[in-house]
Protein backbone atom coordinates (compact mmCIF):
# COMPACT_ATOMS: atom_id res chain seq x y z
CA UNK A 1 0.00 0.00 0.00
CA UNK A 2 1.30 3.54 -1.11
CA UNK A 3 2.11 5.64 1.89
CA UNK A 4 -0.08 8.29 1.42
CA UNK A 5 -1.54 9.47 4.94
CA UNK A 6 -5.03 11.56 4.97
CA UNK A 7 -6.19 10.71 8.34
CA UNK A 8 -3.60 10.84 11.12
CA UNK A 9 -4.54 10.24 14.96
CA UNK A 10 -1.47 10.61 17.69
CA UNK A 11 -2.02 10.06 20.71
CA UNK A 12 -5.00 11.17 20.91
CA UNK A 13 -6.93 10.97 24.26
CA UNK A 14 -10.46 11.61 25.70
CA UNK A 15 -12.18 11.36 28.93
CA UNK A 16 -15.88 11.52 29.77
CA UNK A 17 -15.52 12.84 33.16
CA UNK A 18 -13.58 9.67 34.96
CA UNK A 19 -14.31 7.16 32.15
CA UNK A 20 -11.53 7.20 29.76
CA UNK A 21 -12.96 6.84 26.21
CA UNK A 22 -9.76 7.10 24.28
CA UNK A 23 -6.73 5.78 25.36
CA UNK A 24 -3.32 6.74 23.16
CA UNK A 25 -4.99 5.96 20.08
CA UNK A 26 -2.64 6.12 16.51
CA UNK A 27 -4.31 5.46 13.85
CA UNK A 28 -3.42 6.93 9.62
CA UNK A 29 -5.99 6.35 7.29
CA UNK A 30 -3.72 6.40 3.54
CA UNK A 31 -5.75 7.71 0.79
CA UNK A 32 -8.43 5.44 -0.94
CA UNK A 33 -8.09 3.11 1.89
CA UNK A 34 -10.83 1.61 3.62
CA UNK A 35 -10.68 0.88 7.41
CA UNK A 36 -13.53 -0.98 9.57
CA UNK A 37 -13.54 -0.22 13.06
CA UNK A 38 -15.06 -3.07 14.88
CA UNK A 39 -15.80 -3.47 18.97
CA UNK A 40 -17.83 -4.16 22.10
CA UNK A 41 -20.16 -1.46 23.07
CA UNK A 42 -18.72 0.78 24.78
CA UNK A 43 -15.16 0.59 23.59
CA UNK A 44 -14.63 4.02 22.11
CA UNK A 45 -15.13 3.39 18.73
CA UNK A 46 -18.14 5.65 17.72
CA UNK A 47 -16.52 8.32 19.52
CA UNK A 48 -12.87 7.44 17.62
CA UNK A 49 -15.21 8.16 14.33
CA UNK A 50 -16.71 11.43 15.74
CA UNK A 51 -13.38 12.81 16.93
CA UNK A 52 -12.32 13.38 13.04
CA UNK A 53 -14.27 15.78 12.48
CA UNK A 54 -14.33 17.14 15.92
CA UNK A 55 -18.05 16.08 16.58
CA UNK A 56 -16.28 15.20 19.85
CA UNK A 57 -13.39 17.14 21.35
CA UNK A 58 -10.14 15.58 22.77
CA UNK A 59 -8.35 16.01 25.71
CA UNK A 60 -4.89 15.53 23.81
CA UNK A 61 -2.84 14.53 21.27
CA UNK A 62 -3.52 15.66 17.67
CA UNK A 63 -5.68 14.89 14.77
CA UNK A 64 -4.39 16.20 10.91
CA UNK A 65 -6.31 15.93 7.73
CA UNK A 66 -4.71 15.51 4.62
CA UNK A 67 -1.38 17.25 6.18
CA UNK A 68 -3.53 19.69 8.14
CA UNK A 69 -4.51 19.74 11.87
CA UNK A 70 -7.74 19.71 13.32
CA UNK A 71 -8.60 23.51 13.95
CA UNK A 72 -10.30 24.16 17.60
CA UNK A 73 -13.43 25.95 16.35
CA UNK A 74 -15.23 28.64 13.69
CA UNK A 75 -14.80 28.69 10.10
CA UNK A 76 -11.21 26.69 10.06
CA UNK A 77 -13.19 23.92 10.96
CA UNK A 78 -16.34 24.10 9.19
CA UNK A 79 -14.22 24.26 6.12
CA UNK A 80 -12.26 20.94 7.12
CA UNK A 81 -15.22 19.35 8.28
CA UNK A 82 -16.57 20.48 4.48
CA UNK A 83 -13.73 18.03 3.56
CA UNK A 84 -15.04 15.23 5.68
CA UNK A 85 -18.40 13.71 5.33
CA UNK A 86 -20.14 12.25 7.46
CA UNK A 87 -22.79 9.26 7.86
CA UNK A 88 -25.10 8.52 11.29
CA UNK A 89 -26.49 5.59 12.68
CA UNK A 90 -29.83 7.43 12.96
CA UNK A 91 -29.33 9.13 9.59
CA UNK A 92 -30.27 13.01 10.79
CA UNK A 93 -31.66 14.41 7.53
CA UNK A 94 -32.89 17.88 8.00
CA UNK A 95 -36.75 16.71 8.86
CA UNK A 96 -38.36 19.79 7.04
CA UNK A 97 -36.24 19.80 3.96
CA UNK A 98 -36.94 17.65 1.18
CA UNK A 99 -34.67 14.74 -0.26
CA UNK A 100 -33.49 17.29 -3.37
CA UNK A 101 -33.32 19.94 -0.87
CA UNK A 102 -30.97 17.73 1.91
CA UNK A 103 -28.79 17.21 -0.48
CA UNK A 104 -28.56 20.64 -2.48
CA UNK A 105 -28.41 22.68 1.07
CA UNK A 106 -24.61 22.90 2.02
CA UNK A 107 -23.87 22.66 -1.58
CA UNK A 108 -25.22 26.24 -2.01
CA UNK A 109 -24.43 27.32 1.86
CA UNK A 110 -20.85 25.84 2.21
CA UNK A 111 -19.27 25.35 -1.65
CA UNK A 112 -21.50 28.48 -2.90
CA UNK A 113 -22.54 27.05 -5.92
CA UNK A 114 -25.98 28.24 -7.44
CA UNK A 115 -29.27 26.59 -6.69
CA UNK A 116 -29.60 25.17 -10.50
CA UNK A 117 -26.79 23.50 -10.51
CA UNK A 118 -26.73 22.55 -6.60
CA UNK A 119 -29.88 20.37 -8.08
CA UNK A 120 -28.66 19.25 -10.97
CA UNK A 121 -25.61 17.45 -9.11
CA UNK A 122 -28.41 16.31 -6.20
CA UNK A 123 -30.33 14.92 -8.73
CA UNK A 124 -27.13 12.68 -10.43
CA UNK A 125 -26.00 11.52 -6.64
CA UNK A 126 -29.42 10.19 -6.21
CA UNK A 127 -29.82 8.77 -9.13
CA UNK A 128 -26.59 6.83 -8.01
CA UNK A 129 -28.35 5.49 -5.10
CA UNK A 130 -30.92 4.88 -6.72
CA UNK A 131 -33.33 7.24 -4.91
CA UNK A 132 -33.98 9.84 -8.13
CA UNK A 133 -37.61 9.49 -7.89
CA UNK A 134 -38.38 10.24 -4.37
CA UNK A 135 -36.29 13.36 -4.97
CA UNK A 136 -39.22 15.77 -4.00
CA UNK A 137 -40.33 14.21 -0.82
CA UNK A 138 -39.72 14.44 2.64
CA UNK A 139 -37.44 12.08 4.78
CA UNK A 140 -40.25 11.02 7.14
CA UNK A 141 -41.67 9.45 3.95
CA UNK A 142 -39.03 7.36 3.00
CA UNK A 143 -37.81 4.09 4.36
CA UNK A 144 -34.46 3.79 7.03
CA UNK A 145 -32.81 2.37 4.04
CA UNK A 146 -33.46 5.09 1.77
CA UNK A 147 -33.42 7.51 4.49
CA UNK A 148 -29.79 6.27 4.84
CA UNK A 149 -28.89 6.36 1.32
CA UNK A 150 -29.90 10.05 0.94
CA UNK A 151 -27.85 10.81 3.44
CA UNK A 152 -24.64 9.21 1.93
CA UNK A 153 -25.91 11.39 -1.31
CA UNK A 154 -25.86 14.57 1.04
CA UNK A 155 -22.23 13.34 1.87
CA UNK A 156 -21.14 13.34 -1.52
CA UNK A 157 -22.59 16.18 -2.43
CA UNK A 158 -19.73 18.04 -0.75
CA UNK A 159 -16.98 16.16 -2.88
CA UNK A 160 -15.36 14.80 0.27
CA UNK A 161 -12.36 13.58 1.15
CA UNK A 162 -12.50 10.99 2.83
CA UNK A 163 -16.06 9.48 4.81
CA UNK A 164 -17.31 8.42 8.07
CA UNK A 165 -19.83 6.33 8.54
CA UNK A 166 -21.11 5.67 12.42
CA UNK A 167 -22.52 2.11 12.94
CA UNK A 168 -24.32 3.51 8.90
CA UNK A 169 -26.96 0.02 9.02
CA UNK A 170 -27.01 -0.27 13.06
CA UNK A 171 -30.91 1.03 13.17
CA UNK A 172 -32.12 -0.65 10.20
CA UNK A 173 -34.58 -3.12 9.57
CA UNK A 174 -32.57 -6.20 8.56
CA UNK A 175 -33.52 -6.38 4.84
CA UNK A 176 -32.88 -3.01 4.40
CA UNK A 177 -29.26 -3.39 5.17
CA UNK A 178 -28.26 -4.54 2.08
CA UNK A 179 -29.17 -1.83 -0.22
CA UNK A 180 -27.22 0.77 2.27
CA UNK A 181 -24.18 -1.77 1.88
CA UNK A 182 -24.10 -1.92 -1.37
CA UNK A 183 -23.66 1.73 -1.71
CA UNK A 184 -20.50 1.56 0.69
CA UNK A 185 -19.54 -1.10 -1.34
CA UNK A 186 -19.35 0.48 -4.56
CA UNK A 187 -17.56 3.70 -2.92
CA UNK A 188 -15.03 1.68 -1.61
CA UNK A 189 -14.18 -0.09 -5.21
CA UNK A 190 -14.10 3.82 -6.85
CA UNK A 191 -11.41 4.49 -4.05
CA UNK A 192 -13.07 6.62 -1.51
CA UNK A 193 -11.30 6.69 1.60
CA UNK A 194 -13.59 5.28 4.24
CA UNK A 195 -13.20 4.82 8.01
CA UNK A 196 -16.37 2.39 9.20
CA UNK A 197 -17.27 1.65 12.25
CA UNK A 198 -19.80 -1.10 11.95
CA UNK A 199 -20.99 -4.20 12.99
CA UNK A 200 -21.29 -5.71 9.59
CA UNK A 201 -18.64 -8.60 9.70
CA UNK A 202 -19.59 -9.70 5.79
CA UNK A 203 -18.63 -5.95 4.98
CA UNK A 204 -15.82 -5.68 6.98
CA UNK A 205 -14.02 -9.02 5.08
CA UNK A 206 -15.20 -8.16 1.51
CA UNK A 207 -14.70 -4.25 1.03
CA UNK A 208 -12.05 -3.46 4.21
CA UNK A 209 -7.62 -2.79 3.42
CA UNK A 210 -8.02 -3.10 7.40
CA UNK A 211 -9.70 -4.23 10.43
CA UNK A 212 -9.22 -2.11 13.42
CA UNK A 213 -10.26 -3.84 16.75
CA UNK A 214 -11.00 -1.45 19.83
CA UNK A 215 -12.16 -2.85 23.51
CA UNK A 216 -11.64 -0.20 26.19
CA UNK A 217 -11.15 2.90 24.64
CA UNK A 218 -7.70 1.08 23.24
CA UNK A 219 -6.87 0.02 19.70
CA UNK A 220 -5.69 -3.86 20.36
CA UNK A 221 -5.28 -5.05 16.89
CA UNK A 222 -5.43 -2.91 13.27
CA UNK A 223 -4.94 -6.02 10.33
CA UNK A 224 -5.87 -6.72 7.23
CA UNK A 225 -9.30 -8.49 7.59
CA UNK A 226 -8.76 -11.80 6.02
CA UNK A 227 -5.67 -12.15 9.07
CA UNK A 228 -8.11 -10.94 11.97
CA UNK A 229 -11.15 -12.89 11.47
CA UNK A 230 -8.86 -16.20 10.58
CA UNK A 231 -6.51 -16.12 13.38
CA UNK A 232 -6.86 -13.04 15.81
CA UNK A 233 -3.83 -12.27 18.30
CA UNK A 234 -5.39 -11.21 20.76
CA UNK A 235 -7.57 -12.85 23.71
CA UNK A 236 -10.06 -9.88 23.68
CA UNK A 237 -10.60 -10.20 19.85
CA UNK A 238 -10.72 -13.88 19.67
CA UNK A 239 -13.66 -13.36 22.75
CA UNK A 240 -15.48 -11.08 20.37
CA UNK A 241 -15.29 -13.06 17.49
CA UNK A 242 -16.52 -16.13 18.98
CA UNK A 243 -19.35 -14.60 20.52
CA UNK A 244 -20.45 -12.92 17.27
CA UNK A 245 -20.15 -15.21 14.01
CA UNK A 246 -21.10 -18.04 16.25
CA UNK A 247 -24.67 -17.86 14.59
CA UNK B 1 -73.01 52.84 29.06
CA UNK B 2 -73.02 56.40 27.38
CA UNK B 3 -69.13 56.82 28.57
CA UNK B 4 -68.38 55.07 25.16
CA UNK B 5 -69.96 57.02 22.77
CA UNK B 6 -69.28 60.13 24.85
CA UNK B 7 -65.39 59.43 24.90
CA UNK B 8 -65.17 57.87 21.60
CA UNK B 9 -61.97 59.65 20.95
CA UNK B 10 -60.71 59.36 24.32
CA UNK B 11 -60.96 55.97 24.30
CA UNK B 12 -59.55 55.51 20.46
CA UNK B 13 -56.05 57.35 21.61
CA UNK B 14 -55.94 55.17 24.37
CA UNK B 15 -56.64 51.98 22.24
CA UNK B 16 -54.11 53.14 19.53
CA UNK B 17 -51.39 53.98 22.27
CA UNK B 18 -51.38 50.45 23.64
CA UNK B 19 -51.35 49.08 20.23
CA UNK B 20 -48.16 51.29 19.55
CA UNK B 21 -46.76 50.26 22.45
CA UNK B 22 -47.66 46.24 21.83
CA UNK B 23 -46.28 46.21 18.19
CA UNK B 24 -42.92 47.89 18.35
CA UNK B 25 -42.26 46.51 21.58
CA UNK B 26 -43.10 43.38 20.34
CA UNK B 27 -40.77 43.76 17.15
CA UNK B 28 -37.81 45.22 19.82
CA UNK B 29 -38.33 41.96 22.09
CA UNK B 30 -38.46 39.38 18.94
CA UNK B 31 -35.53 41.18 17.54
CA UNK B 32 -33.55 41.17 20.95
CA UNK B 33 -34.76 37.60 22.28
CA UNK B 34 -33.90 36.00 19.04
CA UNK B 35 -30.39 37.56 19.42
CA UNK B 36 -29.85 36.42 22.81
CA UNK B 37 -31.32 32.70 22.26
CA UNK B 38 -28.65 32.73 19.29
CA UNK B 39 -25.97 34.03 22.46
CA UNK B 40 -26.98 30.93 24.90
CA UNK B 41 -26.20 28.52 22.49
CA UNK B 42 -23.49 30.04 20.44
CA UNK B 43 -20.02 28.02 20.74
CA UNK B 44 -18.59 31.29 22.00
CA UNK B 45 -18.11 31.59 26.04
CA UNK B 46 -18.56 34.59 26.63
CA UNK B 47 -21.53 35.26 24.44
CA UNK B 48 -23.22 32.77 26.14
CA UNK B 49 -22.23 34.55 29.76
CA UNK B 50 -24.08 37.69 28.08
CA UNK B 51 -26.95 36.19 26.67
CA UNK B 52 -27.37 34.38 30.19
CA UNK B 53 -26.99 37.59 32.08
CA UNK B 54 -29.51 39.25 29.97
CA UNK B 55 -32.09 36.78 30.83
CA UNK B 56 -31.09 36.34 34.18
CA UNK B 57 -31.60 40.25 34.89
CA UNK B 58 -33.96 41.27 33.22
CA UNK B 59 -36.54 37.99 33.94
CA UNK B 60 -36.55 38.92 37.51
CA UNK B 61 -36.75 42.40 37.71
CA UNK B 62 -39.78 43.44 38.49
CA UNK B 63 -41.44 45.23 35.53
CA UNK B 64 -42.58 48.86 37.29
CA UNK B 65 -39.00 48.81 38.46
CA UNK B 66 -37.45 48.77 35.00
CA UNK B 67 -39.76 51.49 33.78
CA UNK B 68 -38.21 53.52 36.90
CA UNK B 69 -34.69 52.25 36.01
CA UNK B 70 -35.01 53.22 31.90
CA UNK B 71 -37.47 56.23 32.36
CA UNK B 72 -35.50 58.33 35.66
CA UNK B 73 -32.05 56.02 35.04
CA UNK B 74 -30.79 56.91 31.17
CA UNK B 75 -31.48 60.47 31.67
CA UNK B 76 -29.33 60.93 34.39
CA UNK B 77 -26.38 59.73 31.75
CA UNK B 78 -27.79 62.26 29.23
CA UNK B 79 -29.96 60.03 27.08
CA UNK B 80 -33.05 61.98 26.50
CA UNK B 81 -36.03 60.67 24.72
CA UNK B 82 -39.89 60.46 23.91
CA UNK B 83 -41.44 58.88 26.88
CA UNK B 84 -43.04 56.42 24.83
CA UNK B 85 -39.73 55.18 23.48
CA UNK B 86 -38.75 54.80 27.21
CA UNK B 87 -41.58 52.54 27.20
CA UNK B 88 -41.01 50.40 24.33
CA UNK B 89 -37.29 50.30 25.36
CA UNK B 90 -38.48 48.82 28.85
CA UNK B 91 -41.10 46.80 27.63
CA UNK B 92 -39.02 45.63 24.86
CA UNK B 93 -36.26 44.38 26.97
CA UNK B 94 -38.21 43.22 29.75
CA UNK B 95 -39.96 40.90 27.49
CA UNK B 96 -37.64 39.69 25.29
CA UNK B 97 -35.74 37.59 28.05
CA UNK B 98 -39.07 35.62 28.09
CA UNK B 99 -38.91 35.42 24.10
CA UNK B 100 -35.36 33.89 24.39
CA UNK B 101 -36.18 31.28 26.61
CA UNK B 102 -39.03 30.38 24.96
CA UNK B 103 -36.88 30.23 21.48
CA UNK B 104 -33.84 28.04 23.32
CA UNK B 105 -36.19 25.41 24.77
CA UNK B 106 -37.97 25.18 20.92
CA UNK B 107 -34.02 24.84 20.15
CA UNK B 108 -33.67 22.31 22.33
CA UNK B 109 -36.85 20.14 21.20
CA UNK B 110 -34.89 19.82 17.77
CA UNK B 111 -32.68 16.31 18.04
CA UNK B 112 -28.87 17.24 18.20
CA UNK B 113 -28.68 14.95 15.14
CA UNK B 114 -29.88 17.88 13.48
CA UNK B 115 -27.26 20.31 13.96
CA UNK B 116 -24.38 17.69 13.88
CA UNK B 117 -25.20 16.55 10.36
CA UNK B 118 -24.82 20.15 9.67
CA UNK B 119 -21.63 21.14 10.83
CA UNK B 120 -20.23 17.59 9.74
CA UNK B 121 -21.15 19.24 6.15
CA UNK B 122 -19.02 22.15 7.17
CA UNK B 123 -21.58 24.51 7.70
CA UNK B 124 -20.64 27.32 10.09
CA UNK B 125 -22.76 28.33 13.60
CA UNK B 126 -25.18 30.89 11.85
CA UNK B 127 -25.57 28.96 9.21
CA UNK B 128 -26.28 25.58 11.12
CA UNK B 129 -28.75 27.92 13.47
CA UNK B 130 -30.73 29.92 10.62
CA UNK B 131 -31.36 26.94 8.30
CA UNK B 132 -31.16 23.65 9.94
CA UNK B 133 -32.30 24.54 13.89
CA UNK B 134 -34.68 27.51 13.96
CA UNK B 135 -37.06 26.50 11.39
CA UNK B 136 -37.73 23.04 12.79
CA UNK B 137 -38.09 25.03 16.40
CA UNK B 138 -39.79 27.54 15.26
CA UNK B 139 -43.07 25.37 14.84
CA UNK B 140 -42.36 24.68 18.38
CA UNK B 141 -42.71 28.18 19.83
CA UNK B 142 -45.68 29.96 18.36
CA UNK B 143 -47.62 28.95 20.89
CA UNK B 144 -45.47 30.07 24.14
CA UNK B 145 -44.63 33.47 21.80
CA UNK B 146 -47.79 33.89 21.46
CA UNK B 147 -48.40 34.05 25.31
CA UNK B 148 -45.37 36.10 26.02
CA UNK B 149 -46.58 38.65 23.33
CA UNK B 150 -50.31 38.82 25.03
CA UNK B 151 -48.19 39.37 28.41
CA UNK B 152 -46.60 42.34 26.76
CA UNK B 153 -49.89 43.90 26.11
CA UNK B 154 -51.12 43.69 29.47
CA UNK B 155 -47.79 44.68 31.09
CA UNK B 156 -48.15 47.94 28.33
CA UNK B 157 -50.33 49.52 31.14
CA UNK B 158 -47.42 50.38 33.69
CA UNK B 159 -46.45 52.65 31.20
CA UNK B 160 -50.14 54.96 31.67
CA UNK B 161 -48.32 55.58 35.06
CA UNK B 162 -45.42 56.76 33.60
CA UNK B 163 -47.44 59.47 31.46
CA UNK B 164 -47.26 57.79 28.23
CA UNK B 165 -51.07 57.52 26.47
CA UNK B 166 -52.21 53.86 27.09
CA UNK B 167 -55.92 52.47 27.66
CA UNK B 168 -55.85 51.93 31.32
CA UNK B 169 -55.00 55.44 31.82
CA UNK B 170 -58.04 56.65 30.24
CA UNK B 171 -60.14 55.88 33.35
CA UNK B 172 -58.36 58.90 34.88
CA UNK B 173 -59.67 61.48 33.21
CA UNK B 174 -63.48 59.49 32.87
CA UNK B 175 -62.83 59.89 36.74
CA UNK B 176 -62.69 63.20 37.03
CA UNK B 177 -65.11 63.91 34.43
CA UNK B 178 -67.75 61.75 36.77
CA UNK B 179 -68.25 59.07 34.84
CA UNK B 180 -69.36 55.60 36.67
CA UNK B 181 -65.85 53.60 37.60
CA UNK B 182 -67.41 50.44 36.53
CA UNK B 183 -68.20 51.07 32.93
CA UNK B 184 -65.14 52.86 32.41
CA UNK B 185 -63.10 49.88 33.21
CA UNK B 186 -66.15 47.72 31.45
CA UNK B 187 -64.97 49.69 28.43
CA UNK B 188 -61.28 49.13 29.18
CA UNK B 189 -61.20 45.62 29.95
CA UNK B 190 -63.04 45.65 26.30
CA UNK B 191 -60.14 47.01 24.84
CA UNK B 192 -57.60 45.03 26.09
CA UNK B 193 -59.76 41.88 24.60
CA UNK B 194 -59.27 43.12 21.44
CA UNK B 195 -55.93 43.51 21.61
CA UNK B 196 -55.11 40.50 23.28
CA UNK B 197 -57.77 38.71 21.12
CA UNK B 198 -56.25 39.92 18.01
CA UNK B 199 -52.67 38.55 18.95
CA UNK B 200 -54.47 34.69 19.51
CA UNK B 201 -55.79 34.96 16.61
CA UNK B 202 -52.61 36.32 14.75
CA UNK B 203 -50.72 33.12 16.60
CA UNK B 204 -53.59 30.68 15.61
CA UNK B 205 -53.07 31.34 12.03
CA UNK B 206 -49.23 30.84 12.25
CA UNK B 207 -49.66 27.70 14.41
CA UNK B 208 -52.43 25.98 11.62
CA UNK B 209 -50.16 27.23 9.07
CA UNK B 210 -46.62 26.22 10.36
CA UNK B 211 -47.37 23.91 13.67
CA UNK B 212 -47.48 21.06 11.52
CA UNK B 213 -46.40 17.86 13.81
CA UNK B 214 -43.03 16.75 12.19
Amino acid sequence: MAVDPLIELRDVNKHYGTLHVLRDIDLVVDRGEVVVVIGPSGSGKSTLCRTINRLETIDSGTITIDGRPMPDEGRALARLRAEVGMVFQSFNLFAHKTVLANVSLAQVKVRRRDKAEADRRSRELLERVGLLAHAEKYPAQLSGGQQQRVAIARALAMEPKALLFDEPTSALDPEMINEVLEVMQQLARDGMTMVVVTHEMGFARSAANRVVFMADGRIVEDRPPEEFFTAPRSERARDFLSKILKH
Amino acid sequence: MNVLTDNLSLYGRGLLGTVQLTVYSSLLALALGFLMAAFRVAPVASLRAFGTAWVTVLRNTPLTLLFFAVLLGLPRFGLVLPFQLFAVLALGCYTSAFICEALRSGINTVPTGQGEAARSLGMTFSQTLGTVVLPQAFRTVIPPIGSTLIALAKNSAIAGSFSVTELLGTYKPLNELGYSIIWSFVWIAVGYLIVTLSISALFNVLERRWGVPR
